[in-house]
């Protein structure tokens, strides 16, 4: 019944979604050279999963993006960035010191910090995406106070 | 020395009545989510100032480039870049907490949230 | 001193202004819809005026996270809250303002003690900076200084942040992420 309504905002959010996407892949992975890195970019390809589920609502969202995905990349974006120090730590550095990653000391920076920044962007954006659906699903539950069981899948996160 | 007069202090000044705007927010209004609105006023205001001290005077942006001579300093973007992100977490935080305050007591005024607990007890 | 460092005083002080009256604004106005509207303008401006600092990494961040995030959290809040906020007793605002007052005198008195706004000789540019911009190509071989920093030189740091996101992720889940029960006690919703 929503959906129907809003005609403009669906057809013009599904065209830019990807674009959004994009930008925030970029962003990502130029962050080394211009302005960006993982935390702009963690944020934006998070918003992109917001726009949606603001147009297509929570429920959808959610078949798209389920709660244990998001709680995963949460965790594993830490885990990453931790891991990155670990790692230089077995192979002889100190922690997060990355020279010793590669070959040569230039290339071990370089990967270090495409890992590390890569770890932070997936960090914020579960982050983002967490706390949104949190928020939203509150609301849902709100709406639909008939139906606490529908209410609680939704807003499980 | 002259090269410096303006603004000299002016923006420093300006900055810290932005500061004390957010304080005022803070301290005077009861109205919980107003209270964030006005957090988040004094911790953008803490950041520009900030920022303002990393500023060179015909400097450029730090990012490296040859036949660019005067860099700004970068250590106070690094960290401010990352105490925005933090601000943001626990602006998320305060919220997730004024939206329980609400389910528990139906008010988000922090004078009638008191007055609820008083009787309560 | 040319015309280009002129303008960009000019402009830096005009945003300055800029953002006074919006705090203003935010600080009179009493429909929280629009006081959450303009708190976005309030950072969407802190951004521009990171543009004229230098700070393009910053205004970047403020411009998605400050700007963008937090609003769109505070307008959910405001869904599940009520949008109106009860006036403020005058005696209070009496009370704001002259201890904000104080506080202002005070800073302003400790202000006279800085480098002027834009000095290149400032003792916060003389130590760690210096060294950031001059070894970081041989060191990290990246253009962006801000990156290499914050990334390599400060990496410790950096992982505290992350740590940081995930800590308030889990918080906000344990505070709000169930649907409360029916009903059943005062508040509900705690575990389930």
């Amino acid at each position: 019944m929503m959906m129907r309504r809003k005609m403009v905002l669906r057809v013009v959010s599904k065209l830019l979604i990807p674009f959004i996407l994009l930008f925030a892949l970029y962003v990502q992975w130029h962050g080394d050279f211009g302005p960006g890195g993982g935390f702009q970019a963690g944020v934006i390809f998070a918003s992109a999963f917001v726009l949606y589920g603001l147009i297509f609502g929570l429920g959808t969202l959610r078949t798209a993006l389920p709660s244990w995905l998001t709680r995963l990349v949460l965790a594993a974006g830490v885990l990453l960035y931790a891991g990155v120090g670990v790692a230089s730590l077995m192979l002889g550095g100190n922690f997060l010191d990355y020279d010793v990653l590669a070959h040569n000391p230039l290339h071990g920076q370089h990967y270090g910090i495409i890992l590390v920044e890569f770890g932070v962007g997936l960090t914020v954006f579960a982050g983002i995406i967490t706390i949104f659906c949190a928020f939203a699903g509150r609301a849902a539950a709100d709406v639909n106070p008939s139906e606490p069981e529908q209410a609680g899948d939704t807003g499980n996160d | 020395m002259i090269e410096y007069a303006f603004p000299g202090l002016l923006n420093y000044w300006i900055v810290f009545l932005l500061m004390m705007i957010g304080l005022y927010i803070v301290i005077a209004h009861e109205n919980l989510i107003k209270k964030i609105v006005g957090l988040n006023v004094f911790q953008v205001s803490v950041f520009v100032f900030y920022i303002s001290m990393a500023k060179i005077k015909g400097g450029t942006a730090p990012i490296l480039a040859d036949g660019i001579e005067v860099y700004s300093n970068p250590l106070p973007h690094v960290l401010i870049l990352t105490a925005i992100v933090v601000g943001v977490a626990t602006t998320a935080l305060g919220l997730a907490l004024v939206v329980r305050i609400q389910e528990s007591f139906g008010t988000i005024e922090d004078d009638e949230v008191r007055e609820k607990e008083e009787q309560d007890k | 001193m040319n015309i280009e460092i002129i303008t960009s005083d000019l402009l830096e002080v005009a945003t300055l202004v800029i953002m006074g009256i919006t705090g203003l604004a935010i600080a009179r106005i009493r429909n929280l819809f629009a006081v959450v509207m303009l708190s976005g303008i309030y950072s969407l401006m802190g951004a521009t005026l990171y543009v004229i600092l230098d700070a393009v990494d910053v205004a970047f961040t403020e411009a998605a996270v400050g700007a963008g995030a937090s609003t769109v959290l505070m307008i959910g809040t405001l869904a599940l809250t009520s949008d109106r906020e009860l006036a403020t007793p005058n005696a209070r605002t009496v009370k704001g303002i002259f201890v904000c007052t104080l506080i202002f005198a005070a800073l302003v008195y400790g202000s006279f003690d800085m480098p002027l706004y834009g000095d290149p000789l400032a003792p916060v540019h003389q130590h760690v900076a210096p060294r950031y911009l001059g070894e970081s190509m041989g060191e990290i071989g990246l253009p962006n200084v801000v990156t290499s920093v914050l990334a390599s030189y400060r990496g410790y740091d950096t992982m505290g942040e992350t740590f940081v996101i995930f800590t308030a992720a889990v918080g906000v889940i344990t505070l709000i992420g169930r649907a409360r029960r029916k009903k059943s006690g005062k508040d509900g919703g705690s575990g389930s």
